[in-house]
Protein backbone atom coordinates (compact mmCIF):
# COMPACT_ATOMS: atom_id res chain seq x y z
CA UNK A 1 0.00 0.00 0.00
CA UNK A 2 1.31 3.43 -0.98
CA UNK A 3 0.62 5.80 2.18
CA UNK A 4 -1.13 8.57 1.71
CA UNK A 5 -0.90 10.10 4.93
CA UNK A 6 2.45 11.67 4.10
CA UNK A 7 2.15 13.59 0.61
CA UNK A 8 5.46 15.92 0.55
CA UNK A 9 5.02 19.27 -1.56
CA UNK A 10 7.00 17.84 -4.26
CA UNK A 11 4.20 15.26 -5.20
CA UNK A 12 1.94 17.93 -5.21
CA UNK A 13 3.81 19.84 -7.99
CA UNK A 14 4.89 16.55 -9.93
CA UNK A 15 0.87 15.95 -10.06
CA UNK A 16 0.35 20.11 -10.80
CA UNK A 17 2.76 19.33 -13.56
CA UNK A 18 1.02 16.21 -14.82
CA UNK A 19 -2.55 17.69 -15.19
CA UNK A 20 -0.66 21.16 -17.29
CA UNK A 21 -1.05 17.91 -19.87
CA UNK A 22 -4.64 17.25 -19.60
CA UNK A 23 -6.09 17.22 -22.79
CA UNK A 24 -3.33 17.43 -24.66
CA UNK A 25 -3.47 14.49 -27.07
CA UNK A 26 -0.97 13.28 -29.43
CA UNK A 27 1.51 16.39 -29.16
CA UNK A 28 5.35 16.50 -28.10
CA UNK A 29 5.31 17.18 -24.30
CA UNK A 30 8.98 18.63 -23.84
CA UNK A 31 9.42 19.63 -20.15
CA UNK A 32 12.81 21.64 -19.45
CA UNK A 33 13.22 20.51 -16.04
CA UNK A 34 13.35 17.56 -14.07
CA UNK A 35 9.85 17.71 -12.24
CA UNK A 36 8.16 18.96 -15.40
CA UNK A 37 9.64 16.12 -16.96
CA UNK A 38 8.52 13.77 -13.53
CA UNK A 39 4.89 15.58 -14.82
CA UNK A 40 4.90 14.91 -18.15
CA UNK A 41 5.71 11.40 -17.72
CA UNK A 42 2.90 10.86 -14.96
CA UNK A 43 0.83 12.44 -17.43
CA UNK A 44 1.52 9.61 -19.72
CA UNK A 45 1.26 6.71 -17.68
CA UNK A 46 -2.08 8.31 -16.31
CA UNK A 47 -4.39 10.63 -18.48
CA UNK A 48 -2.40 10.85 -21.23
CA UNK A 49 -1.30 8.10 -22.71
CA UNK A 50 -0.75 8.88 -26.32
CA UNK A 51 2.21 12.03 -25.51
CA UNK A 52 5.20 11.75 -27.63
CA UNK A 53 8.46 12.68 -25.49
CA UNK A 54 12.15 12.57 -26.43
CA UNK A 55 15.23 11.44 -24.76
CA UNK A 56 16.68 14.78 -24.36
CA UNK A 57 18.67 14.38 -27.37
CA UNK A 58 16.96 13.35 -30.66
CA UNK A 59 15.07 9.79 -30.07
CA UNK A 60 11.80 9.95 -29.06
CA UNK A 61 10.71 7.16 -25.84
CA UNK A 62 8.24 3.78 -26.72
CA UNK A 63 7.97 3.87 -22.85
CA UNK A 64 7.68 5.99 -19.96
CA UNK A 65 10.93 5.38 -18.02
CA UNK A 66 11.88 6.83 -14.63
CA UNK A 67 13.90 9.98 -14.33
CA UNK A 68 17.38 9.51 -15.71
CA UNK A 69 16.43 5.88 -17.14
CA UNK A 70 16.03 4.29 -20.36
CA UNK A 71 13.89 3.16 -22.84
CA UNK A 72 12.71 1.64 -26.26
CA UNK A 73 12.17 3.88 -28.59
CA UNK A 74 9.42 5.00 -31.38
CA UNK A 75 11.18 7.83 -33.11
CA UNK A 76 13.48 10.13 -34.13
CA UNK A 77 13.07 14.01 -33.43
CA UNK A 78 16.63 15.96 -33.90
CA UNK A 79 17.14 19.37 -33.72
CA UNK A 80 15.46 20.55 -37.25
CA UNK A 81 12.39 18.04 -36.52
CA UNK A 82 11.80 19.89 -33.33
CA UNK A 83 11.95 23.30 -35.05
CA UNK A 84 9.25 21.93 -37.81
CA UNK A 85 6.62 20.60 -35.06
CA UNK A 86 6.56 23.71 -32.94
CA UNK A 87 6.01 25.92 -35.90
CA UNK A 88 3.27 23.42 -36.78
CA UNK A 89 1.62 23.62 -32.89
CA UNK A 90 1.97 19.89 -32.03
CA UNK A 91 3.90 20.57 -28.92
CA UNK A 92 3.47 21.78 -25.44
CA UNK A 93 6.46 23.02 -23.39
CA UNK A 94 7.29 23.13 -19.99
CA UNK A 95 10.06 25.92 -19.47
CA UNK A 96 12.11 27.34 -16.66
CA UNK A 97 12.33 30.60 -16.00
CA UNK A 98 14.75 33.39 -14.60
CA UNK A 99 12.16 35.41 -14.51
CA UNK A 100 8.47 36.07 -15.10
CA UNK A 101 6.11 38.83 -14.56
CA UNK A 102 2.17 39.47 -14.54
CA UNK A 103 1.57 38.86 -18.12
CA UNK A 104 3.48 35.98 -18.22
CA UNK A 105 6.48 37.49 -20.11
CA UNK A 106 9.65 35.35 -19.41
CA UNK A 107 13.84 35.81 -19.60
CA UNK A 108 16.07 33.37 -19.31
CA UNK A 109 18.58 35.33 -21.71
CA UNK A 110 20.31 37.86 -18.99
CA UNK A 111 19.88 40.55 -16.35
CA UNK A 112 20.54 44.09 -17.31
CA UNK A 113 20.42 45.81 -20.51
CA UNK A 114 20.43 44.24 -23.62
CA UNK A 115 23.58 44.78 -25.49
CA UNK A 116 25.67 44.86 -21.96
CA UNK A 117 23.95 42.76 -19.26
CA UNK A 118 25.09 42.54 -15.90
CA UNK A 119 24.54 39.19 -15.83
CA UNK A 120 24.66 36.38 -19.18
CA UNK A 121 22.57 33.48 -19.21
CA UNK A 122 21.38 31.51 -22.05
CA UNK A 123 20.37 33.49 -23.95
CA UNK A 124 16.98 33.64 -25.76
CA UNK A 125 16.89 29.64 -26.54
CA UNK A 126 13.62 28.83 -28.14
CA UNK A 127 11.24 30.66 -25.90
CA UNK A 128 9.91 33.73 -28.30
CA UNK A 129 9.02 30.52 -31.29
CA UNK A 130 7.60 28.16 -28.44
CA UNK A 131 5.57 30.93 -27.07
CA UNK A 132 4.34 31.83 -30.55
CA UNK A 133 3.25 28.65 -32.19
CA UNK A 134 2.20 26.40 -29.09
CA UNK A 135 0.76 26.11 -25.33
CA UNK A 136 3.88 27.31 -23.45
CA UNK A 137 4.10 26.39 -19.03
CA UNK A 138 6.39 27.36 -16.68
CA UNK A 139 7.53 25.33 -13.77
CA UNK A 140 9.45 27.56 -11.01
CA UNK A 141 11.11 25.91 -8.29
CA UNK A 142 11.62 28.34 -5.96
CA UNK A 143 8.67 31.34 -5.88
CA UNK A 144 9.63 34.41 -4.77
CA UNK A 145 10.09 38.39 -5.87
CA UNK A 146 13.48 37.57 -7.73
CA UNK A 147 12.08 35.61 -10.21
CA UNK A 148 8.08 36.97 -10.30
CA UNK A 149 8.95 40.38 -10.94
CA UNK A 150 7.30 43.23 -11.75
CA UNK A 151 8.87 43.48 -15.45
CA UNK A 152 11.18 41.06 -17.14
CA UNK A 153 14.52 42.24 -18.16
CA UNK A 154 14.50 40.87 -21.26
CA UNK A 155 11.06 39.09 -22.93
CA UNK A 156 12.24 36.16 -24.44
CA UNK A 157 8.50 34.07 -23.83
CA UNK A 158 6.05 36.41 -24.98
CA UNK A 159 3.47 37.34 -22.40
CA UNK A 160 -0.55 38.12 -22.91
CA UNK A 161 0.67 42.32 -23.06
CA UNK A 162 2.55 41.69 -25.92
CA UNK A 163 -0.04 40.18 -28.41
CA UNK A 164 -0.87 42.31 -31.04
CA UNK A 165 -4.70 42.07 -31.63
CA UNK A 166 -4.72 43.54 -34.71
CA UNK A 167 -2.00 41.17 -35.93
CA UNK A 168 -3.47 37.34 -36.67
CA UNK A 169 -0.25 35.70 -36.34
CA UNK A 170 -0.34 36.14 -32.54
CA UNK A 171 -3.59 33.24 -32.81
CA UNK A 172 -1.69 30.58 -31.68
CA UNK A 173 -0.10 31.72 -27.69
CA UNK A 174 -1.29 30.58 -25.07
CA UNK A 175 0.74 30.93 -21.91
CA UNK A 176 -1.23 27.62 -20.06
CA UNK A 177 0.42 27.66 -16.42
CA UNK A 178 2.32 28.47 -13.77
CA UNK A 179 3.30 25.84 -11.37
CA UNK A 180 5.54 26.68 -8.59
CA UNK A 181 6.43 25.51 -5.18
CA UNK A 182 3.70 27.51 -3.70
CA UNK A 183 0.75 26.80 -6.17
CA UNK A 184 -0.58 26.47 -9.54
CA UNK A 185 -1.42 29.75 -11.59
CA UNK A 186 -2.82 30.83 -14.79
CA UNK A 187 -3.49 34.27 -16.65
CA UNK A 188 -7.07 34.17 -16.36
CA UNK A 189 -6.89 37.50 -14.01
CA UNK A 190 -7.98 41.11 -15.41
CA UNK A 191 -6.42 41.64 -18.76
CA UNK A 192 -4.54 37.82 -18.59
CA UNK A 193 -2.57 38.40 -15.60
CA UNK A 194 -1.61 35.77 -13.56
CA UNK A 195 -4.33 34.26 -11.51
CA UNK A 196 -4.10 31.57 -8.55
CA UNK A 197 -5.59 28.58 -9.58
CA UNK A 198 -4.87 26.74 -6.30
CA UNK A 199 -2.45 26.72 -3.37
CA UNK A 200 -0.42 23.84 -2.26
CA UNK A 201 -1.82 22.30 1.40
CA UNK A 202 0.24 24.66 4.09
CA UNK A 203 0.60 27.75 1.48
CA UNK A 204 -1.45 31.18 2.95
CA UNK A 205 -2.74 33.69 0.34
CA UNK A 206 -0.40 36.15 2.19
CA UNK A 207 3.18 33.77 1.61
CA UNK A 208 2.55 33.92 -1.80
CA UNK A 209 1.68 37.69 -2.18
CA UNK A 210 4.80 37.87 0.16
CA UNK A 211 6.92 36.26 -2.39
CA UNK A 212 5.31 37.82 -5.42
CA UNK A 213 6.30 41.19 -7.10
CA UNK A 214 3.12 42.20 -8.14
CA UNK A 215 -0.20 41.19 -7.20
CA UNK A 216 -1.49 38.00 -8.29
CA UNK A 217 -5.62 37.59 -9.05
CA UNK A 218 -7.67 35.20 -7.12
CA UNK A 219 -5.20 34.80 -4.41
CA UNK A 220 -7.81 35.08 -1.31
CA UNK A 221 -10.56 32.52 -2.71
CA UNK A 222 -8.01 30.02 -3.89
CA UNK A 223 -8.23 26.05 -3.70
CA UNK A 224 -5.93 23.95 -1.71
CA UNK A 225 -4.35 22.11 -4.77
CA UNK A 226 -6.01 18.77 -5.43
CA UNK A 227 -4.18 15.69 -3.22
CA UNK A 228 -2.50 12.99 -5.42
CA UNK A 229 -4.41 9.93 -5.66
CA UNK A 230 -3.12 6.50 -4.97
CA UNK A 231 -2.18 5.48 -8.00
CA UNK A 232 -0.44 8.62 -8.34
CA UNK A 233 1.16 8.70 -5.88
CA UNK A 234 2.67 4.62 -6.16
CA UNK A 235 3.34 5.96 -9.87
CA UNK A 236 5.66 8.85 -8.67
CA UNK A 237 7.37 7.17 -5.68
CA UNK A 238 7.70 3.41 -6.90
CA UNK A 239 7.87 3.84 -11.10
CA UNK A 240 9.27 7.34 -12.03
CA UNK A 241 11.11 8.74 -9.28
CA UNK A 242 11.98 6.22 -6.87
CA UNK A 243 15.49 7.85 -5.77
CA UNK A 244 13.34 10.67 -5.08
CA UNK A 245 14.86 13.58 -7.43
CA UNK A 246 12.06 15.42 -7.33
CA UNK A 247 13.33 16.50 -3.99
CA UNK A 248 16.07 18.13 -4.78
CA UNK A 249 13.97 20.42 -6.69
CA UNK A 250 11.49 20.89 -3.78
CA UNK A 251 13.01 20.12 -0.55
CA UNK A 252 10.80 18.37 2.11
CA UNK A 253 11.11 20.91 4.89
CA UNK B 1 38.16 14.47 -58.69
CA UNK B 2 39.56 17.21 -56.59
CA UNK B 3 41.39 16.04 -53.75
CA UNK B 4 40.65 18.61 -50.93
CA UNK B 5 43.06 17.93 -48.35
CA UNK B 6 44.41 20.14 -46.34
CA UNK B 7 45.84 21.56 -42.97
CA UNK B 8 43.82 23.42 -40.54
CA UNK B 9 46.95 26.33 -40.30
CA UNK B 10 45.81 26.29 -44.56
CA UNK B 11 42.07 26.60 -43.32
CA UNK B 12 43.16 30.07 -41.54
CA UNK B 13 45.04 31.13 -44.27
CA UNK B 14 41.91 31.45 -46.39
CA UNK B 15 40.02 33.28 -44.00
CA UNK B 16 40.14 37.14 -43.26
CA UNK B 17 39.67 39.68 -40.23
CA UNK B 18 36.60 41.14 -40.09
CA UNK B 19 34.45 37.61 -42.08
CA UNK B 20 31.10 36.38 -41.12
CA UNK B 21 31.70 32.62 -39.98
CA UNK B 22 29.43 29.86 -39.34
CA UNK B 23 30.29 27.28 -36.90
CA UNK B 24 28.42 23.87 -37.41
CA UNK B 25 27.54 21.46 -34.50
CA UNK B 26 24.97 23.01 -31.48
CA UNK B 27 26.36 23.86 -28.08
CA UNK B 28 28.53 22.03 -26.53
CA UNK B 29 27.92 19.20 -29.67
CA UNK B 30 30.34 18.14 -32.49
CA UNK B 31 31.98 22.06 -32.55
CA UNK B 32 34.73 22.70 -35.27
CA UNK B 33 37.11 22.76 -32.06
CA UNK B 34 39.99 21.81 -34.04
CA UNK B 35 39.32 24.94 -36.41
CA UNK B 36 38.64 26.98 -33.28
CA UNK B 37 41.69 26.26 -32.00
CA UNK B 38 43.72 27.28 -35.44
CA UNK B 39 41.73 30.52 -35.57
CA UNK B 40 42.89 31.27 -31.72
CA UNK B 41 46.61 30.83 -32.42
CA UNK B 42 46.54 33.15 -35.39
CA UNK B 43 45.93 37.17 -35.33
CA UNK B 44 42.20 36.87 -37.38
CA UNK B 45 40.74 39.39 -35.56
CA UNK B 46 36.91 41.50 -35.79
CA UNK B 47 34.76 38.43 -36.70
CA UNK B 48 31.20 38.28 -37.02
CA UNK B 49 30.05 35.08 -35.78
CA UNK B 50 26.89 32.87 -36.69
CA UNK B 51 26.38 29.72 -34.35
CA UNK B 52 24.04 27.63 -32.20
CA UNK B 53 26.94 28.82 -29.24
CA UNK B 54 28.59 26.98 -26.94
CA UNK B 55 32.52 26.85 -26.38
CA UNK B 56 33.66 27.80 -30.20
CA UNK B 57 32.13 30.94 -29.39
CA UNK B 58 33.26 31.11 -26.06
CA UNK B 59 36.96 30.15 -27.11
CA UNK B 60 36.89 32.89 -29.61
CA UNK B 61 35.80 35.60 -26.99
CA UNK B 62 38.52 34.77 -24.70
CA UNK B 63 40.76 35.78 -27.39
CA UNK B 64 39.47 38.86 -28.66
CA UNK B 65 38.44 37.18 -31.85
CA UNK B 66 34.69 38.50 -31.91
CA UNK B 67 33.11 41.70 -32.79
CA UNK B 68 29.59 40.74 -33.22
CA UNK B 69 27.08 37.36 -32.76
CA UNK B 70 24.57 35.85 -34.23
CA UNK B 71 23.51 33.21 -31.90
CA UNK B 72 20.23 31.58 -30.56
CA UNK B 73 21.99 30.70 -27.03
CA UNK B 74 25.38 29.66 -25.60
CA UNK B 75 25.08 26.82 -23.52
CA UNK B 76 28.17 24.23 -22.61
CA UNK B 77 24.63 22.02 -22.48
CA UNK B 78 25.57 20.13 -19.08
CA UNK B 79 26.69 21.84 -15.78
CA UNK B 80 27.88 24.42 -14.91
CA UNK B 81 26.00 25.49 -18.30
CA UNK B 82 27.04 29.04 -18.91
CA UNK B 83 30.29 29.70 -21.11
CA UNK B 84 32.70 31.89 -18.65
CA UNK B 85 33.94 33.59 -21.93
CA UNK B 86 30.67 34.33 -23.45
CA UNK B 87 29.47 35.90 -20.55
CA UNK B 88 32.89 37.93 -19.66
CA UNK B 89 32.28 39.22 -23.03
CA UNK B 90 28.55 40.20 -22.86
CA UNK B 91 28.76 41.67 -19.60
CA UNK B 92 32.02 44.30 -20.75
CA UNK B 93 29.91 44.93 -23.97
CA UNK B 94 32.95 43.46 -25.83
CA UNK B 95 30.68 42.32 -28.34
CA UNK B 96 27.92 43.39 -30.83
CA UNK B 97 24.93 40.87 -29.90
CA UNK B 98 22.23 39.62 -31.98
CA UNK B 99 20.26 37.47 -30.19
CA UNK B 100 17.92 35.41 -31.63
CA UNK B 101 15.20 32.66 -31.42
CA UNK B 102 16.71 29.35 -31.98
CA UNK B 103 14.48 28.78 -35.42
CA UNK B 104 14.86 31.80 -36.58
CA UNK B 105 18.61 30.86 -37.28
CA UNK B 106 17.63 27.86 -39.18
CA UNK B 107 15.30 30.13 -40.90
CA UNK B 108 18.12 32.59 -41.41
CA UNK B 109 20.61 29.73 -42.46
CA UNK B 110 17.43 28.51 -45.11
CA UNK B 111 17.21 31.84 -46.47
CA UNK B 112 21.35 32.22 -47.32
CA UNK B 113 21.33 28.43 -49.01
CA UNK B 114 18.10 29.41 -51.13
CA UNK B 115 20.09 32.97 -52.08
CA UNK B 116 16.78 34.61 -50.49
CA UNK B 117 16.91 38.27 -48.78
CA UNK B 118 14.57 36.41 -45.87
CA UNK B 119 12.43 33.67 -45.08
CA UNK B 120 9.31 34.63 -43.11
CA UNK B 121 8.76 33.20 -39.12
CA UNK B 122 6.50 33.51 -36.37
CA UNK B 123 9.41 33.53 -33.71
CA UNK B 124 10.50 36.82 -32.71
CA UNK B 125 7.21 38.39 -32.48
CA UNK B 126 6.24 40.05 -29.25
CA UNK B 127 9.85 39.44 -28.17
CA UNK B 128 13.31 41.52 -27.49
CA UNK B 129 14.60 39.94 -30.39
CA UNK B 130 14.08 43.26 -31.84
CA UNK B 131 15.62 45.13 -29.27
CA UNK B 132 18.56 43.39 -29.66
CA UNK B 133 19.17 43.84 -33.07
CA UNK B 134 18.64 47.81 -33.22
CA UNK B 135 16.64 48.19 -36.23
CA UNK B 136 18.76 45.79 -38.26
CA UNK B 137 15.63 43.08 -38.60
CA UNK B 138 12.29 43.60 -39.93
CA UNK B 139 8.90 42.81 -40.64
CA UNK B 140 6.98 41.33 -43.30
CA UNK B 141 3.25 41.97 -43.97
CA UNK B 142 1.71 38.24 -45.90
CA UNK B 143 0.32 39.19 -49.68
CA UNK B 144 -1.93 36.44 -48.62
CA UNK B 145 -4.88 36.59 -45.84
CA UNK B 146 -5.23 34.81 -42.57
CA UNK B 147 -7.98 32.53 -42.25
CA UNK B 148 -10.26 35.28 -40.67
CA UNK B 149 -9.33 37.59 -43.42
CA UNK B 150 -7.02 39.84 -42.43
CA UNK B 151 -3.10 40.03 -43.22
CA UNK B 152 -0.31 38.35 -40.89
CA UNK B 153 2.81 40.15 -39.54
CA UNK B 154 5.70 38.16 -39.51
CA UNK B 155 9.26 38.54 -38.36
CA UNK B 156 11.31 38.47 -42.18
CA UNK B 157 14.53 36.95 -40.89
CA UNK B 158 17.09 37.80 -43.10
CA UNK B 159 19.67 35.60 -45.15
CA UNK B 160 22.76 34.83 -42.56
CA UNK B 161 24.90 34.75 -45.39
CA UNK B 162 28.78 33.41 -44.47
CA UNK B 163 31.81 34.21 -45.86
CA UNK B 164 33.03 30.75 -44.49
CA UNK B 165 31.72 27.64 -42.81
CA UNK B 166 33.23 25.57 -40.58
CA UNK B 167 31.83 21.67 -39.51
CA UNK B 168 33.12 19.09 -38.09
CA UNK B 169 31.96 15.82 -38.85
CA UNK B 170 33.06 11.67 -38.01
CA UNK B 171 33.52 10.96 -41.55
CA UNK B 172 34.90 12.03 -44.90
CA UNK B 173 36.58 11.25 -48.11
CA UNK B 174 39.05 13.54 -49.66
CA UNK B 175 36.90 15.34 -51.93
CA UNK B 176 34.09 16.52 -49.28
CA UNK B 177 31.64 13.76 -49.09
CA UNK B 178 31.03 13.82 -45.61
CA UNK B 179 28.68 11.70 -42.72
CA UNK B 180 27.37 11.99 -39.00
CA UNK B 181 27.73 8.84 -37.07
CA UNK B 182 25.96 10.42 -34.56
CA UNK B 183 22.23 11.23 -33.41
CA UNK B 184 21.88 14.07 -34.93
CA UNK B 185 23.03 15.89 -37.97
CA UNK B 186 22.25 19.51 -35.93
CA UNK B 187 22.36 22.08 -39.12
CA UNK B 188 25.87 21.22 -40.85
CA UNK B 189 24.49 20.97 -44.16
CA UNK B 190 22.48 24.44 -44.12
CA UNK B 191 25.97 26.33 -42.64
CA UNK B 192 27.39 24.77 -45.96
CA UNK B 193 24.93 25.86 -48.31
CA UNK B 194 24.71 29.46 -46.36
CA UNK B 195 28.91 30.04 -47.48
CA UNK B 196 30.89 31.21 -49.94
CA UNK B 197 33.68 28.87 -48.14
CA UNK B 198 33.27 25.28 -46.77
CA UNK B 199 35.74 24.10 -44.35
CA UNK B 200 35.17 20.49 -42.98
CA UNK B 201 37.09 18.59 -40.43
CA UNK B 202 36.47 15.14 -39.40
CA UNK B 203 37.56 11.95 -37.85
CA UNK B 204 38.58 10.17 -40.59
CA UNK B 205 39.85 10.60 -44.09
CA UNK B 206 38.63 7.64 -45.64
CA UNK B 207 38.36 6.30 -49.43
CA UNK B 208 34.79 6.95 -50.62
CA UNK B 209 34.49 2.92 -50.89
CA UNK B 210 35.19 3.10 -47.23
CA UNK B 211 33.01 6.28 -46.20
CA UNK B 212 29.71 4.88 -47.98
CA UNK B 213 30.42 1.14 -46.63
CA UNK B 214 30.81 2.09 -43.18
CA UNK B 215 27.59 4.34 -43.18
CA UNK B 216 23.62 4.11 -44.22
CA UNK B 217 23.12 6.51 -47.31
CA UNK B 218 21.00 8.73 -44.78
CA UNK B 219 24.36 9.45 -42.42
CA UNK B 220 25.85 11.22 -45.63
CA UNK B 221 25.29 14.70 -44.91
CA UNK B 222 27.52 16.15 -47.07
CA UNK B 223 28.44 16.04 -50.55
CA UNK B 224 31.46 17.21 -52.37
CA UNK B 225 29.83 20.39 -53.58
CA UNK B 226 29.36 21.24 -50.19
CA UNK B 227 32.85 21.73 -49.50
CA UNK B 228 35.70 23.17 -50.38
CA UNK B 229 38.19 22.05 -48.06
CA UNK B 230 38.86 18.66 -46.07
CA UNK B 231 40.93 18.39 -42.58
CA UNK B 232 41.52 15.03 -41.29
CA UNK B 233 41.52 15.84 -37.21
CA UNK B 234 41.28 13.06 -34.86
CA UNK B 235 39.08 14.12 -31.56
CA UNK B 236 38.65 17.45 -33.49
CA UNK B 237 35.32 18.40 -31.81
CA UNK B 238 37.16 17.58 -28.37
CA UNK B 239 35.67 18.90 -25.71
CA UNK B 240 31.79 18.55 -27.46
CA UNK B 241 31.15 15.32 -28.20
CA UNK B 242 31.05 14.10 -31.27
CA UNK B 243 29.53 10.61 -33.04
CA UNK B 244 32.25 8.11 -31.94
CA UNK B 245 32.86 9.45 -28.03
CA UNK B 246 31.22 11.14 -25.56
CA UNK B 247 31.74 15.10 -23.80
CA UNK B 248 34.67 15.33 -21.91
CA UNK B 249 33.13 16.78 -18.53
CA UNK B 250 35.99 16.72 -17.09
CA UNK B 251 37.40 19.06 -19.07
CA UNK B 252 35.31 21.37 -19.84
CA UNK B 253 34.66 22.01 -16.59
CA UNK B 254 38.68 22.39 -16.21
CA UNK B 255 38.13 25.08 -18.86
CA UNK B 256 35.09 27.20 -17.00
CA UNK B 257 37.55 26.80 -13.76
CA UNK B 258 40.08 28.03 -15.42
CA UNK B 259 38.41 30.92 -16.15
CA UNK B 260 38.30 32.08 -13.15
CA UNK B 261 41.62 33.90 -12.12
CA UNK B 262 44.10 35.71 -15.10
CA UNK B 263 46.91 33.51 -13.72
CA UNK B 264 44.71 29.86 -14.16
CA UNK B 265 43.81 31.57 -17.50
CA UNK B 266 47.00 32.37 -18.87
CA UNK B 267 48.45 28.71 -17.13
CA UNK B 268 45.51 27.16 -19.81
CA UNK B 269 46.86 29.11 -22.72
CA UNK B 270 50.11 28.10 -22.17
CA UNK B 271 49.12 24.28 -22.08
CA UNK B 272 45.85 23.96 -24.65
CA UNK B 273 45.44 26.75 -26.92
CA UNK B 274 48.98 28.70 -27.40
CA UNK B 275 50.68 25.09 -28.66
CA UNK B 276 49.29 23.30 -32.25
CA UNK B 277 46.89 20.60 -32.23
CA UNK B 278 48.86 17.74 -32.01
CA UNK B 279 50.47 19.11 -28.68
CA UNK B 280 47.03 19.87 -27.42
CA UNK B 281 45.88 16.29 -28.11
CA UNK B 282 48.93 15.21 -26.08
CA UNK B 283 47.97 17.59 -23.28
CA UNK B 284 44.29 16.32 -23.10
CA UNK B 285 45.69 13.10 -22.83
CA UNK B 286 47.89 14.00 -19.90
CA UNK B 287 45.10 15.88 -18.37
CA UNK B 288 43.00 12.38 -18.70
CA UNK B 289 45.43 10.56 -17.28
CA UNK B 290 46.57 12.70 -14.04
CA UNK B 291 42.93 13.30 -13.17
Amino acid sequence: MTSTETITRAEYCAVACAEIFDGAGEIVASPMTPMATLGARLARLTTEPDLLMSDGEALLFADTPPLGGKSPIEGWIPFHKVFDVLASGRRHVVMGANQIDRFGNQNLSAFGPHQQPTRQMFGLRGAPGNTINHATSYWVAKHNKRVFVDAVDIVCGVGYDKVDPDNPAFRFHKIHRVVTNLGVFDFEGPDHTMRARSLHPGVTPEEVAENTSFEVAGLADAPVTAAPTAEQLRIIREVLDPKKIREREVPTA
Amino acid sequence: MKDKRMSLDDVVGELRSGMTIGIGGWGSRRKPMALVRAILRSDLTDLTVVTYGGPDLGLLCSAGKVRKAYYGFVSLDSAPFYDPWFGKARTTGAIVSREMDEGMLKAGLEAAAARLPFLPIRAGLGSDVFTFWEGELKTVTSPYPAPDGRSETLTAMPALNLDAALVHLDLADEHGNAAYTGIDPYFDDLYCMAAERRYLTAERVVSTEELVKTVAPQQLLLNRMMVDGVIEAPNGAHFTFAGDYKRDEKFQRHYVEAAKTPESWQQFTDTYLAVSEDEYQAAVRRFAEEA
